[in-house]
């Protein structure tokens, strides 16, 4: 029963995971250093709100970071189930980048989870903030692993091929190849854009409800500035990262503006129906000049279309889409955030206007939105490589038949459907029952860490 | 870089660096599997005590999964994918196991009581599902994928013999954690366990040599089989002494509780080591060496340099974090 193609049903399910997948590091990397936030403000002023805050918070990390590690184990497997050209092509690169991911980062965000999550009343004060860093420290480079090998499969620099095979010649190019700045930069802020807007929308939920207590609107004010400050950012970075884009894979920057060809004076496309089919636009309203003038910072820049790479582009509809889900969210996120942080320093977070409070609950998970349709334009984007000119994705398809992959994708969709309505529930069962502990009890029996820690372990019987 | 060490010893040390983290693996994550097995023994307050006695290290045990998987993935790259694709379907319902598991530790605690049996259903089944699995892939492994019937026959029974290695593992790791009747009634769960697991590892120790000529006679050539008698040897020893020890009443104050634990993760490491001495210096049993799947020798060098240096230190903390929650498990909170 080989009538799909294996070739699309393998990508489904890669794509399947991955989106799965990215979802929760998307949390983990950002939520890690809000918990050590979190831990040093109630280090330094013992203040019992910021540590329900962190109570509150390790567990939606402990959830998340659960879910991460799960789907990330699927991802390593599928290279060899599904994809095994990929490492026999480009493995002595890849390899030592996802080794090295393994060995720095993933062991210590695992070890350390365990003391963060359960070490309180068995180390030291000192010690649980130190194993909060190296958790956040770890989800971090974890990151910085994998950007720098999807971005070197973007941009590969540094090797060179004998016998059809990729080896490593100048390891400092591969790391530092010339999308990861961009990529790795753009992701770290994503993450913490989602976040933001997650510990906003559940803290606004829990306002909304019964007014929280002190944590609860700590919590959302500091979301909320975070928010404001790191969105314009995001858009400057995410221009940068476009002009890169522009200079290594202008195909793929054709693509999300459906400019069909390579001219001067071109239009900035607001909206319209690619027809790849025709190679052209159905319903466009565009803005005169405009793409020229962002891209090449002058009207009449020559821009270049996509009748340049016939036959060796992406696919023009999921990119020119996801591009602007992308940034259509993110100006949602500029607008509601500056909003809510203008009332919210003007009249503190009582303030705040209760539609307002609704917009915010509306988007708790806004964050994953403007990642995943990121992602699919960047992935996308690569189409039909791999690996940019080095790899085509159809060479590393390995030779497992259609009914194989169609049976493990239904049951990967079915799990995953499930845990993903399991994991929104949850998380808004915690911002309903959390906080409610009194804001004033203080985390440990004694200020000062390791005494308190050794007289609280003497007290267990 | 220029790599310094010749390609052929840098495959060895992958492949000893592969083995162990298998065998770490194995037994940590052994454990683990085998308490998720046992947990619909108990009810309510046992059942979270016995859930809480790994909570701190799970996660940590089954990095060593990843890292083993990860270094036949960069290491010998052309063995990971026959591998995995040979062993798809196991592979698929393994990490479905896993996924359930790992995710209903986080979700049994924190959704309404009405919900939780649905977890724990999810993590004892998660647990048996990547136990099974995992066994039904060493039994393909050793034979080398043959796919007749009997070699399925053979597969199932590897995954059953698994499934009792783990309870037992697990049986051991109660006794060493917890205290009074349940201590009690995991003694008896490792007493029955322990005569699984010998009846398991027998017949494989049997079925091996049978399949490949190759092995018998690494196994009963002289003077081989002079030199490599001590492991059988020592393998009826430990279960000869465990099921001795297990028999007697536990010592006062808990001495010596951690005993059977150590023993089994003995027993473990001498089936690891007889597996791996009849298989070297093949990946693929009597088609691929190690050699012929390696990478390239300069891609090996640079995760060596980082290895080397890394490998303690993660090994140090692992042991930090095993010493920090020492003693008798208590129920876990994160207070």
């Amino acid at each position: 029963m080989d009538a799909i193609d294996p070739l699309i049903l393998a990508r489904i399910q890669f794509a399947a995971n991955i989106s799965f997948h990215i979802l929760f590091p998307t949390i983990t990397i950002a939520l890690g250093w809000a918990l050590l936030g979190f831990k040093l403000a109630y280090n330094r002023t013992k203040d019992g709100a910021w540590m329900n805050a962190y109570r509150l918070w390790v567990k939606v990390f402990a959830l998340s970071f659960a879910m991460g590690v799960v789907s990330g184990i699927t991802m390593s497997f599928q290279f060899g189930t599904n994809w095994p050209g990929y490492m026999e092509k480009v493995g002595n690169v890849a390899g030592p980048l996802l080794a090295y991911e393994v060995l720095t980062a993933f062991f210590l965000e695992a070890v350390f989870l365990g003391i963060m999550l359960f070490g309180f009343s068995r180390v030291p004060n000192w010690v649980h903030t130190m194993a909060t860093l190296l958790v956040a420290g770890g989800t971090t480079l974890s990151a910085f692993w994998i950007i720098v090998l999807n971005s070197w499969m973007q941009t590969p620099v540094g090797y060179e091929i004998r016998d059809g095979v990729v080896h490593a010649t100048d390891w400092w190019a591969i790391v530092f190849n010339p999308s990861m700045p961009y990529r790795l930069t753009h992701m770290l802020l994503a993450s913490a854009l989602t976040v933001s807007f997650l510990i906003a929308g559940m803290s606004a939920w829990r306002w909304l409800k019964d007014g929280g207590g002190e944590g609860v609107r700590r919590t959302l004010k500091a979301a909320i500035y975070a928010a404001a400050l790191l969105i314009p950012v995001q858009i400057f970075i995410g221009d940068q990262h476009g002009l890169n884009t522009l200079e290594h894979q202008p195909q793929k920057v054709a693509a999300m503006e459906a400019n069909w060809e390579t001219r001067s004076h071109v239009p900035l496309v607001l909206f319209a129906i690619p027809d790849s089919e025709a190679r052209t636009n159905h319903m466009e309203i565009a803005i005169p000049s405009g793409a020229s003038l962002i891209l090449k910072h002058s009207r009449s820049g020559v821009v270049p279309g996509l009748d340049d790479y016939r036959g060796n582009h992406p696919p023009v509809a999921p990119l020119f889409w996801g591009f602007r889900i992308m940034v259509g969210i993110g100006v949602l996120m500029l607008a509601v955030s500056w909003l809510a942080a203008f009332r919210i320093a003007r009249r503190g977070v009582d303030g705040l206007p209760r539609w307002l409070a609704w917009v915010l609950v509306a988007m708790t998970f806004a964050g994953w939105g403007a990642t995943l349709a990121g992602w699919y334009v960047t992935e996308i984007g690569r189409q039909p490589w791999l690996v940019s000119g080095v790899l085509k994705t159809a060479d590393a398809v390995g030779p497992v038949g259609s009914t194989m992959v169609a049976s493990s994708l239904t049951l990967y969709l079915a799990v995953y459907a499930v845990l993903l309505a399991a994991y929104i529930l949850v998380l808004y069962r915690l911002a309903r029952m959390g906080n409610a502990a009194p804001d004033a009890k203080p985390m440990f029996p004694m200020p000062g860490g390791g005494e308190g820690a050794a007289k609280a372990l003497e007290m267990k019987p | 870089m220029t790599p310094f060490l010749a390609a052929p010893y840098l495959a060895i040390i992958f492949a000893g660096l592969m083995g162990l983290s298998i065998l770490l693996y194995v037994i940590l994550d052994g454990y683990d599997l085998g308490v998720g097995m046992l947990t619909p023994l108990e009810k309510d307050k046992e059942r979270d005590l016995m859930v809480a006695s790994i909570g701190p290290f799970w996660d940590a045990n089954e990095t060593w999964l990843v890292l083993g998987i990860g270094l036949l993935l960069v290491a010998f790259p052309v063995a990971h994918g026959l591998i995995l694709t040979q062993l798809y379907l196991p592979v698929v319902l393994m990490l479905v196991g896993l996924i359930l598991r790992g995710v209903a530790f986080e979700f049994r605690a924190k959704v309404p009581a009405y919900h939780k049996h649905w977890w724990d259903k999810a993590f004892f089944g998660g647990s048996l599902l990547t136990a099974l699995c995992q066994g039904y892939m060493l039994g393909a492994y050793v034979l080398g994928f043959d796919q007749s019937v009997a070699a399925v026959a053979f597969c199932l029974l590897a995954a059953l013999g698994l499934v009792a290695g783990y309870l037992f593992i697990g049986a051991c790791w109660l006794i060493y954690k917890v205290e009074g009747e349940l201590q009690q009634r995991a003694v008896r769960w490792a007493q029955v366990t322990l005569w699984l697991t010998a009846l398991a590892m027998a017949v494989i120790s049997v079925a091996t040599p049978l399949m490949s000529e190759r092995i018998f006679e690494r196994w009963f050539g002289l003077p081989e089989i002079i030199a490599l008698l001590p492991i059988p040897i020592a393998a009826a020893t430990l279960f000869i002494g465990l099921a001795i020890f297990l028999r007697r009443p536990l010592r006062p104050n808990d001495e010596l509780s951690w005993v059977p634990l150590a023993a089994a993760g003995l027993l473990f490491a001498l089936g690891f080591v007889g597996i791996a001495y009849s298989f070297y210096p093949y990946l693929i049993a009597d088609r691929l060496d190690i050699w012929q799947a390696a990478a390239s020798p300069e891609s090996l060098s640079i995760i060596l340099i980082g290895a080397l240096f890394v490998l303690p230190v993660i090994l140090g903390y692992s042991i930090l974090a095993h010493w920090i929650f020492r003693g008798k498990a208590t129920h876990l909170s994160y207070e």
